[in-house]
C-alpha cells in the first residue's frame, strides 16, 4: 500500500489520535493547573493576608526552592529513578555555602559555587552508586540522605551557621523590579532544564533510559555515563536550591529540608512525571511546585498545624500516583 | 528425500560465488557445564530470508545472541561478508551492519515512533547548535515518515508515542527500525510470537519488502507454516549443531519437524 493511501486510510482516526495524544500528555498538567487556580482563588477568599504583596513575594520565594529541586527530581524520576537525598544535600550545600562566607570570607558568587559543587559531588556519588555499584536508586539515595544529614550535623555541631553579612540574603530575599530574585533564577533553571529535556540528545536519552533501559543500552547509548550525568545535574540544582533556602533565612541550617523529598516528589508527580519512568515535563513540575507551596502557605495562613500539612501532602501524593497509574492503564489498554 | 540432497549441496544459493553476508563456523558456547552450542554453523546469503528453527533448547537463542554480539563465542568464527569479525557488544554487531530485533526489548514505549527509529542515532542540528547536542527533530520526523512509507508500515503519525500503538504496529516499527539501519543482515527473534493473524501478516509484509530491496533476513520462529511461507531457506539447529539446511520450496512442515527432532534422513553433521 502506498503512503498516500495509508494516510487517507488513517485520516479518520488521525484527528482522534492527535487529540488523545495531546490530552494524555497534558492532562495531568491541566488538572494540576486547575487545582492551582481553584486553590489560589479559595485562599484569596479565606485569608485577607493571602493577596498581600509580602505574602505573594513569600510564596514566590518558597515556590522557587521547591521548583528548582523538583526540576532536579523530575529528571531523576524520568530515568525511573528517585532521589531521596535532596533534603539533606540541600542542607549540606546551604551550610557549606554559609560556612565559607562566615569563616573564609568568600564572596556570595564563590559561596554559591561551593554550594553547587557540594550538590554536584553528592549527585556524582548517587550516580556512581546507581550505575557502578548497581544499588537501586531508592536505596542508594536513602544512604546518601542519611550520610548527608550526618555530615551536616558533624560540620556544624548541630548549630546553625549565623553571623552572615546582609548581602548573603540576595538570592533568597533580593528582588529585581519587585520580582523575587529567586523567582528569576527559577525561571532560568526551568527554561534551561525544559530545553535540555525536550530539545537535546541528552534529554532524549534521559527519557529513553527511563522508558526501557535495556533497549537504550542495546541502541548503543552509554547508559551508565548518561545516568550519572542526570544525577550530577540534579545535584547541581539541589545545591543551588539549598543555597537559596539558606539565603532566605540568612543562615545555614543543619536541619533544613527534612522531608523536603516528599514535597518535590509530590510536585513532580502532580505535574505528570511518572514514577515508572519515561514521562515528565518541567512545565508540569513547576505547576506542581507552585501547588505544594500554596498548600504550605495556605495552611500557615489558615493556622492549620504543620502536622496536618504533612497529612495533606501525603494525600496529594496518593492522589497523584493513583492518577498516574490510571492514565497508564488507559493508554496501554489500547496496545 | 529432497531434503537430504539439498543439504549436501553447499553452494546452491542464488549468490553463489559471493561470500555469505553472515556466516558462523564451528561456534561453541558454554554456560558453566552446559554446552549450548557445540560447533554450530550458520549461513545467510545476500537477499535471502533464512529461517532458523529448532526445538526448545536446541541453541537458537544462544546462536542469535552470539550473532548479534550479546554473547561472545568460546570457540568458532563469525564472518561478515567473508571477513572475520569479533563482536564484544551489540554495538559492534550493529557497526558491522547486523541489526537485531529482540523479542520484547525492542522499543521505548514513552518515546515517539520517530524518536525510536533514531534512538542512539539521533540527527543533530548542523553547526555549533548540533555540537551542543541539539536535536534536528524535523529531519528525524521526515526521515522516519519516508522510511516507514517505503516499508509499507502504517502508523497514524511518527510523533505518536509507541505506547499508543497496537502490538502489531509496535512490532512493525521495531522491525522497520532494524531494517532501516542494517546494511547487511536483520535478525528477527520471534517477531510475530505475540501477534494476531492480521498483525502477523503486516510484519511479514515488511520483511518481504526488505528482502525485495536486497536485505538479508534471519528469522527465528516456531511457526512452521509461517517459516515455509516467508523463508527462502531453512537452517535447522539440533543439540547445539546445524542439523539440516533446507530449501523452503522443497519441503513440508513435516520435513521441518522431522529435521528438528532428528527422526529423518535430513540429519547431518
Amino acid at each position: 500500500m502506498s503512503a498516500v493511501e495509508a494516510t487517507a486510510d488513517a485520516r479518520g482516526g488521525a484527528l482522534n489520535d492527535w487529540l488523545r495524544e495531546r490530552i494524555s500528555h497534558a492532562l495531568s498538567e491541566f488538572t494540576a493547573a486547575t487545582a492551582l487556580v481553584v486553590l489560589f482563588v479559595a485562599l484569596s477568599f479565606a485569608s485577607p493576608y493571602f493577596l498581600t504583596a509580602d505574602n505573594l513575594f513569600n510564596i514566590g520565594a518558597q515556590t522557587a526552592v521547591i521548583a528548582i529541586i523538583a526540576a532536579a527530581q523530575t529528571m531523576v524520576i524520568i530515568t525511573r529513578g528517585i532521589d531521596l537525598s535532596v533534603g539533606s544535600v540541600a542542607a549540606l550545600a546551604g551550610v557549606a555555602g554559609a560556612m565559607v562566607v562566615r569563616d573564609l570570607g568568600f564572596p556570595l558568587l564563590a559561596a554559591t559555587a561551593v554550594a553547587i559543587g557540594v550538590g554536584a559531588l553528592a549527585g556524582l556519588l548517587n550516580g556512581l552508586l546507581v550505575t557502578v555499584a548497581r544499588i537501586p536508586p531508592f536505596i542508594a539515595t536513602l544512604g546518601t540522605m542519611s550520610v548527608g544529614r550526618g555530615l551536616v550535623f558533624i560540620m556544624t555541631g548541630a548549630v546553625g551557621v549565623y553571623g552572615l553579612p546582609r548581602s548573603f540574603q540576595l538570592l533568597g530575599n533580593g528582588e529585581i523590579i519587585g520580582i523575587p530574585f529567586a523567582v528569576v533564577i527559577t525561571v532560568l533553571v526551568a527554561v534551561g532544564v525544559a530545553f535540555l529535556l525536550s530539545q537535546t540528545r541528552f534529554g532524549q536519552y534521559t527519557y529513553a533510559m527511563g522508558s526501557n533501559l535495556e533497549a537504550a543500552r542495546r541502541s548503543g547509548i552509554a547508559v551508565g555515563r548518561n545516568l550519572t550525568y542526570v544525577y550530577v545535574l540534579a545535584g547541581v540544582l539541589v545545591g543551588l536550591g539549598g543555597m537559596i533556602a539558606a539565603s532566605r533565612v540568612n543562615s545555614g541550617q543543619p536541619n533544613y529540608g527534612i522531608s523536603l523529598e516528599l514535597d518535590v516528589i509530590a510536585a513532580a508527580v502532580i505535574g505528570g512525571a511518572s514514577l515508572f519512568g519515561g514521562q515528565g515535563r518541567i512545565v508540569g513540575t513547576i505547576i506542581g511546585a507552585f501547588l505544594i507551596a500554596l498548600v504550605r502557605n495556605g495552611a500557615v495562613l489558615l493556622d492549620i498545624s504543620i502536622h496536618y500539612q504533612q497529612v495533606i501532602v501525603g494525600l496529594i501524593i496518593w492522589a497523584a500516583v493513583y492518577f498516574d497509574q490510571y492514565r497508564r492503564r488507559r493508554l496501554e489498554s489500547r496496545g | 528425500m529432497a531434503t537430504a540432497a539439498t543439504a549436501t549441496a553447499e553452494n546452491d544459493k542464488p549468490a553463489a560465488g559471493d561470500p555469505p553476508v553472515l556466516e558462523a563456523r564451528g561456534i561453541v558456547k558454554r554456560f558453566g557445564h552446559v554446552e549450548a552450542l557445540r560447533g554450530a554453523d550458520f549461513t545467510v546469503g545476500k537477499g535471502e530470508v533464512v529461517a532458523l528453527i529448532g526445538d526448545n533448547g536446541a541453541g537458537k537463542s544462544t546462536l542469535i545472541k552470539t550473532l548479534s554480539g550479546v554473547h561472545a563465542p568460546d570457540e568458532g568464527e563469525i564472518r561478515v561478508g567473508g571477513r572475520p569479525v569479533h563482536f564484544a557488544t551489540p554495538v559492534d554487531a550493529r557497526r558491522a551492519g547486523v541489526e537485531t530485533v529482540y523479542q520484547d526489548l525492542a522499543v521505548a514505549d514513552d518515546l515517539s515512533v520517530a524518536a525510536n527509529l533514531y534512538l542512539g542515532r539521533e540527527i543533530l542540528r548542523s553547526g555549533p547548535l548540533g555540537r551542543l547536542g541539539l536535536l534536528d527533530k524535523r529531519a528525524m520526523r521526515q526521515g522516519a515518515a519516508a522510511a516507514l512509507a517505503e516499508l509499507g508500515v502504517r502508523i497514524p503519525r511518527v510523533t505518536t508515542p509507541i505506547a499508543m500503538l497496537s502490538g502489531g504496529q509496535r512490532q512493525c516499527v521495531a522491525v522497520a527500525r532494524a531494517i532501516i539501519w542494517a546494511t547487511n543482515v536483520v535478525i528477527l527473534d520471534e517477531p510475530t510470537a505475540a501477534l494476531g493473524v492480521v498483525q502477523t501478516g503486516r510484519v511479514l509484509d515488511v520483511v518481504r519488502r526488505a528482502r525485495d530491496a536486497g536485505m538479508s533476513v534471519v528469522l527465528v520462529s516456531h511457526n512452521m507454516p509461517q517459516v515455509l511461507e516467508i523463508a527462502d531457506r531453512v537452517e535447522v539447529l539440533r543439540l547445539g549443531r546445524r542439523a539440516a539446511r533446507l530449501r523452503a520450496d522443497e519441503v513440508t512442515t513435516d520435513d521441518l519437524v522431522a529435521a528438528m527432532t532428528g527422526s529423518s534422513g535430513a540429519e547431518r553433521d
